[in-house]
């Protein structure tokens, strides 16, 4: 296959006025076989790339410190594949908990009351100021602070008592603390997503009588959504390899776990690998998750959505094989395809 | 003359140091066709927005169909009402804006049930039909599944005007409805229009097309720097101008 652009067909263009001489013209341009440009740096560059991607993978294949063997027998052991659960638990969570939350919070910015407002905006700039590995150590010794947790009148007698640290486990500090951080920056994607809506949108909706919270779920939130969806894969990408900070609580999510089994048998590159290979498999497949969910979003956004890669690979086949059965018929043609 | 459909009295509405309603009276006649003409930055969508609370005015009242829009008398104070209540008031009342506005991401035929099914909690199929022919009427019926954006100007504002009469509205408002459409488009729209007007829809209608006012409207308005400055007939307006700003206006868009 070639490097090169598409080959080029001249159409014949003919404007009715056209002399019988620029028809001729014309009609003979039309006859003229088309011989692509060459573009022969572009094969430089591909033969350079290549070079070095076979180095590279030789490197993989044939380095022992890579350890293969060593990837190949924890990658899929128990202990790791539970490590891995947890992680995308804490991911789970802290992405539901703090979208959640983050929606409250960007609803309170873009409130009418001043004091809402104020508490949003409060909410967003304390939590974005707070490293998260200060707010996870923060509440990971919660215990410390507050001992009890009463439930009552406020400053009066409590009705129900609670012994912090039965209340809050190191798992359960985790996932408040993942998700109040993640509530911060989710409030600023909505907010953004809901703020670039236009505002005829609004008018219409409130000229038609749509009630208030119909209004935001079915007009506003769809829409918003188009640039809302980006940036919260952004976040859930980043908040599901963000969960390996989670390992300074000795929690048993995947790098900690990793850590745990490197310090045993000092096997530290491949049990990298072993993490590497569950975070990136992962998150590729939340890259294809968002792909189709934002597809989902785009509906009315353009005449007609471009194809899947499923269903460009498809019709490229079809082409080819298109293609394939004229050059049985006649192998002449360079600019008919 | 038995209550009007519109009374608007002593309405005043500024924008920060702008006024852009300056005391504006106005009454209009149930299944009349009122068109309000003057040139930009008048007050004329501003005027027509303040009918249905879009914009809350400062000072003045408006009442459409005998109802205060935006307040409740209660003896001698007004309240003022809720949003949900507002919103309830504006469901007699159409609106057609001058960028359409539809719901790009919903079909033609949910931007025209969408009013119906929410605002009046009726059922969709009793919903569904009636949008379906809503959209015959303006001529687009083979158009219910398309989205907004795979239809011409022309069309979408035809199915905004299809929207806006799904309530079923006593009033519909038109704010410049043919201003953002090529010069070809224009027809179509104003036929539905005209067809509108002639089924005794009370309709008042910002334009610059002074053609349809004279062949529609049962009464024109002029209106110049925040003020109706003349109220009338088409023949008196348009080709008796009491006043010397109605003169030159007309002499411009002629």
């Amino acid at each position: 296959m070639s490097l090169s652009s598409e080959p080029v067909r001249l159409a014949a263009a003919d404007p009715p006025t056209a002399t019988p001489a620029a028809q001729d013209e014309s009609a003979e341009l039309a006859a003229l076989p088309v011989v692509p440009a060459r573009h022969p740096w572009r094969w430089v560059g591909v033969v350079v790339v290549l070079v070095l991607v076979a180095q590279f993978a030789h490197g993989l294949a044939t380095n022992p410190g890579w350890d293969w063997a060593t990837v190949g027998q924890y990658l899929t052991a128990d202990v790791i594949v539970h490590a891995v659960g947890v992680t995308i638990q804490l991911t789970v969570y802290g992405t539901v908990l703090g979208f959640a939350l983050g929606v409250v919070v960007a609803l309170m910015r873009l409130s009418r009351s001043s004091f809402l407002q104020t508490v949003g905006w409060t909410y967003v700039w304390a939590f974005r100021s707070i490293p998260l590995i200060v707010q996870l150590l923060f509440w990971f010794n919660i215990s410390y602070l507050y001992q009890r947790f009463d439930v009552g009148v406020p400053f009066g007698p409590a009705l129900l008592s609670f012994e912090t640290k039965d209340l809050v486990s190191p798992i359960g500090a985790a996932v408040l603390g993942l998700a109040l951080h993640q509530a911060a920056y989710a409030a600023e994607i909505v907010r953004s997503g809901i703020i670039a809506v236009d505002h005829g949108q609004l008018d219409a909706a409130a000229a038609l009588g749509i009630p208030k919270g119909r209004q935001f779920r079915r007009i506003v939130l769809p829409q918003a959504m188009r640039s809302i969806l980006p940036n919260a894969a952004n976040e859930v990408i980043s908040l599901f390899k963000g969960t390996s900070v989670v390992s300074v609580m000795a929690i048993g999510e995947l790098f900690y776990q990793v850590q745990v089994i490197y310090g045993r048998n000092t096997r530290v590159v491949a049990l990298l690998m072993v993490a590497t290979i569950w975070y990136v498999a992962l998150t590729t497949v939340l890259s294809v998750v968002q792909y189709y969910v934002e597809r989902h979003y785009a509906k009315g956004s353009a005449r007609s959505l471009p194809p899947t890669p499923l269903q460009r690979a498809r019709t490229r086949l079809r082409q080819l094989r298109a293609a394939a059965a004229r050059r049985d018929l006649s192998p002449v043609g360079e600019a008919s395809r | 003359m038995s209550r009007p459909m519109v009374d608007l009295r002593g309405v005043y509405k500024s924008f920060g140091t702008l006024e852009v309603l300056r005391g504006v009276d106005l009454r209009v006649r149930t299944g009349e066709v009122t068109v309000v003409l003057g040139p930009s930055g008048s007050g004329k969508s501003t005027l027509l927005r303040s009918i249905n609370h879009l914009e809350k005015v400062d000072r003045g009242h408006v009442s459409v169909d005998g109802e205060l829009m935006g307040y409740r008398r209660v003896g001698d104070r007004l309240h003022e009402l809720k949003e949900r209540d507002i919103l309830r008031q504006r469901t007699h009342i159409g609106f057609v804006f001058q960028s359409f506005n539809l719901f790009p991401h919903l079909t033609v035929l949910d931007n025209v049930a969408e009013a119906p099914l929410s605002a009046q909690r009726r059922p969709r199929r009793e919903v569904y039909p009636v949008a379906r022919r809503l959209l015959d009427r303006v001529g687009l019926a083979d158009k219910a599944d398309a989205f907004p954006r795979q239809l011409s100007g022309g069309q979408q504002q035809r199915v905004a005007i299809a929207r806006a009469l799904a309530l079923d509205p006593k009033l519909v408002l038109f704010d410049e409805p043919t201003s953002a459409l090529d010069p070809e488009l224009v027809g179509e729209v104003l036929d539905v229009m005209r067809d509108l007007a002639r089924s005794g829809t009370t309709m008042i209608v910002v334009t610059h097309e002074v053609g349809f006012a004279r062949e529609v409207a049962d009464s024109v308005v002029f209106m110049d720097d925040g003020l109706v400055l003349e109220q009338g007939p088409p023949a008196q307006v348009l080709d008796a101008p009491r006043h010397e700003r109605t003169r030159a206006f007309l002499s411009k868009v002629l």
